[in-house]
């Protein structure tokens, strides 16, 4: 972990958090239905089960918020597991440890013009660490002003119309436009949903059955010409087979 | 002070699939050559090795083999009045890095040209009058004929190993009813290895095409229909549709690539070197500026390096190839106020429409993740001059295909038009027409423009301290013209397929150039060859008007963008070039022709 300004990295940061585990669980365990029911009924004193994720990079309420989130843009519903048993939030968390979540993949260098028509692509200074950091907290300030309290304790409807709002770019948010928070978050979500486990998420592969994508096969000789449904489940590069 | 290394006899700035070839050519002909590539050392093993290639986050979503441009990207805007800023995101388009360039990575689409877009202002202006041409449009010939390019294009197409079907070979039509393009130039030679298995989605396209009167073809594909060894030795394997092919090394040696093709011959070749993490800062020019002396590069520890060379090769992609030359001072900068200079001129894209049909989930099963790059089925009654423009009042033409590649998951937009963006609504649809959905590209030939074009950046500059390169691009109205105009005939081979939804997609009038979403990287112009000192920078063999023992091979050629894919074009006119290099420039080094 090499996070400037991580607040997760402060001991008095710990023990806040240590103190507060009470209130919002800092590990979420896998399975419960949607994430505001999952932080409803997590019971204070429940140990986390032992093969649980710890996250490295969000803290205790940013963790709390992306369960929240990640299960309502791809719901655990009647086709089957969502984002939040698929292991998105795990996913997203170490992407955060990647370059690609300090930002450096990108043109990073001044002067910034986020001004710009938006074809022009993203212009903004801040890495996905701090668009994440930042469209978090100014969410959950946002929530808080509105409804007294956290997004992650919403109840689904209101979490539903939150989001809404933030992807139609409805919400004035002060450090990151709250559209361009959406957007990496949706992203982010889908590519957890549907990449290769090796990345921590779409854990037994539920996104790939959901559609029938057969993963790390890559040899389709046999199937080319034919109208017809494939027949083999996925696999993964590592080699486990759904 | 910069280490002067030993001189050699060409220098090549780039290691793509010009370098590759002018690396090959010019050591056949004796000549020491060094090839200095920015990148990486990559090959099959172990950039493409099964499994972990077999991963869409990495290279697809986060383009591990795609240019860092984190260090060096370029700048945009969309007209002279605006400021241009950074391209920070990959968007649009996706020059490589690294050995084999974006020749590595690359798709496989490997078509010729069609002889009338190498002339096509002659062609428009016989046809159509001069005055059909709007105001503003810079369009020239390339100054070199179909006839002239045919050998070369027989030939890279033999080492590349390309897969498909003839019309006609020396006049006589041996296509007809086996998946030949009627439109197609003649040829000298049938394709190396016979068209492979067409997908279930291209044999849809096929029918609808054929339904509504047009005339479905085969397309040319550099990945492989069976086992090949090509005229270097190089030997491939055929293609198994494993869909990693654009954004991925070809982990079963099935798609052509500089590093399958040509590097295993330039490895047994003692005068051959190749320098990785070579970055090119500038070519070097002697006093008069008349000839280049070599070029300065850093290499991988940040040194300053000299590398004194009789000739000089600018290999490196499209833009890059613009940018050193800016860089360098060679020729003249192209000014948009005046329309004089050319280094920066015509500077050209690709006019992109797609129309996706989304079929009943018991319908048709059209399994998009099995697929090969260069793979399909297309149709050219719309392509080039194929057809009567004069009503119409736009220029250039559009292949229509489906060319599918393989349909990953994360990059997938798979929902017919009114589903939710997410949620449950989203993931059933999701769920329900993956399999079942079909995507077809009207691939649109671009024109220039006096106001598209290329200089160097006032404000931004790379890693290494020089101005990034800055885009000033928009569509313009004959590109809104035709994108609709295609759009339309292409709807009819969708609306054929009796499909449950379409969705089309399609340039309007006000929108902008958006840098945002992929449409393809097949950038050029900005170094244009052609007949006139005063309006191409480099000549027919793509040697610099103003320094002759400078070579200028790449898109950065072509006076406007094609109806096809660019690649078989740039390697015909590599071995175009190599081979005037060998037979007259060694001989009596000077310009090859006269100003």
């Amino acid at each position: 972990m090499t996070a400037d300004n991580d607040p997760a990295e402060l001991p008095s940061r710990r023990a806040f958090l240590r103190k507060s585990l009470g209130l919002i669980p800092a590990v979420t365990l896998a399975g419960g239905g949607i994430a505001g029911t999952v932080l409803a009924r997590a019971p204070s004193t429940a140990a986390p089960a032992p093969d649980a994720y710890r996250p490295s990079y969000f803290n205790a309420e940013e963790w709390a918020f992306l369960h929240a989130a990640v299960a309502l843009l791809i719901p655990n519903d009647e086709r089957g597991p969502g984002a939040v048993e698929a292991g998105v939030p795990e996913f997203i968390d170490r992407q955060m440890g990647t370059t690609y979540g300090s930002g450096g993949l990108w043109y990073m260098q001044g002067p910034f013009h986020p001004e710009v028509p938006h074809e022009l692509g993203y212009q903004l200074k801040l890495s996905p660490r701090e668009i994440y950091r930042e469209g978090i907290r100014e969410c959950d300030a946002w929530c808080r002003k509105q409804f007294g309290k956290p997004f992650a304790t919403l109840d689904a409807t209101r979490q539903q119309h939150v989001l809404e709002q933030l992807d139609n770019n409805q919400a004035a948010f002060e450090a990151v436009p709250a559209a361009t928070f959406f957007a990496m978050l949706w992203t982010n979500t889908r590519e957890g949903f549907f990449s290769d486990p090796i990345h921590g998420g779409n854990k037994g592969m539920v996104g790939w059955k959901l559609i029938n994508f057969p993963g790390a096969r890559a040899d389709f000789m046999d199937w080319v010409e034919r109208d017809e449904r494939y027949p083999l489940p996925p696999v993964s590069i590592r080699g486990e087979r759904a | 002070m910069a280490t002067v290394m030993k001189k050699v006899d060409a220098v090549i700035v780039g290691f793509g699939w010009t370098g590759a070839i002018m690396a090959k050519e010019l050591t056949e002909a004796g000549l020491n050559v060094v090839a200095l590539e920015r990148g990486p050392m990559r090959d099959t093993y172990p950039d493409g090795a099964y499994p972990q290639t077999i991963d869409e986050l990495t290279y697809n979503s986060r383009k591990k083999l795609f240019m860092d441009i984190s260090k060096e990207t370029v700048t945009l805007r969309h007209s002279s009045s605006d400021i241009a800023v950074p391209y920070r995101q990959f968007g649009a388009f996706l020059p490589g890095t690294g050995v084999g360039g974006a020749g590595l990575h690359w798709s496989g689409v490997h078509f010729r040209v069609d002889p009338i877009e190498l002339r096509l202002r002659s062609h428009y202006e016989e046809r159509y009058g001069k005055k059909f041409i709007p105001e503003g449009m810079t369009i020239q010939d390339f100054g070199v004929s179909y006839e002239e390019l045919e050998p070369y294009f027989d030939f890279a197409e033999k080492v590349f190993g390309t897969s498909g079907t003839a019309w006609s070979v020396k006049g006589e039509i041996v296509g007809r009813g086996k998946g030949g393009n009627p439109f197609a130039a003649d040829r000298s030679n049938p394709f190396p290895l016979e068209a492979q298995k067409n997908t279930v989605s291209a044999q849809l396209f096929q029918k609808a095409a054929e339904a509504v009167g047009y005339h479905p073809y085969n397309l040319p594909s550099a990945n492989t229909s069976g086992p090949y060894t090509n005229p270097y030795g190089a030997q491939m394997g055929p293609c198994n549709f494993c869909g990693y092919c654009s954004g991925y090394a070809c982990y079963m040696y099935s798609k052509a690539s500089p590093n399958v093709n040509i590097l295993p011959a330039l490895r047994q070749e003692p005068k051959f070197e190749l320098r990785v993490q070579s970055h090119v800062l500038r070519v070097n020019l002697g006093t008069d500026r008349k000839l280049a002396t070599g070029v300065t590069y850093l290499d991988a520890q940040g040194r300053e390096v000299e590398q004194p060379a009789d000739i000089v090769i600018i290999g490196a992609f499209q833009f890059n190839n613009v940018r050193l030359l800016l860089l360098s001072g060679i020729g003249k900068p192209y000014d948009p106020a005046t329309g004089e200079g050319v280094i920066g001129r015509n500077f050209a894209y690709q006019n992109e429409s797609n129309i996706k049909v989304f079929f009943d989930k018991n319908g048709h099963t059209t399994n998009p993740f099995i697929g090969a790059g260069g793979n399909g089925v297309a149709v050219d009654d719309f392509n080039a001059d194929n057809f009567d423009h004069g009503p119409e009042g736009f220029v250039g033409g559009s292949p229509f295909w489906v060319n599918q590649a393989g349909t990953k998951p994360i990059s997938a937009a798979v929902t017919p038009p009114g589903t939710p963006k997410w949620g449950s609504a989203w993931k059933a649809a999701t769920a329900d027409y993956y399999t079942h959905h079909i995507s077809m590209n009207a691939h649109g030939a671009h024109q220039s423009y006096r106001v598209n074009y290329l200089d160097l950046d006032p404000v931004y500059k790379d890693a290494y301290g020089q101005p990034l390169l800055r885009m000033t691009f928009d569509w313009q109205p004959n590109d809104i013209k035709l994108s609709q105009f295609m759009t339309g005939k292409m709807r009819r081979i969708a609306e054929a397929m009796n499909p449950k939804a379409i969705s089309a997609h399609a340039h309007e009038p006000g929108k902008h150039f958006d840098a945002t979403s992929y449409q393809t990287t097949h950038l050029n112009g900005g170094a244009i060859m052609g007949t006139d000192p005063a309006t191409s920078a480099v000549n027919r063999y793509m040697q610099s008007w103003d320094v002759p023992n400078v070579f200028v091979p790449g898109a950065s050629a072509f006076p406007q963008g094609l109806g096809y894919n660019p690649t078989g074009l740039i390697a015909a006119l590599t071995y175009f070039s190599a081979r005037a290099i060998r037979e007259q420039y060694l001989k009596h080094p000077g310009p090859l022709v006269q100003a």
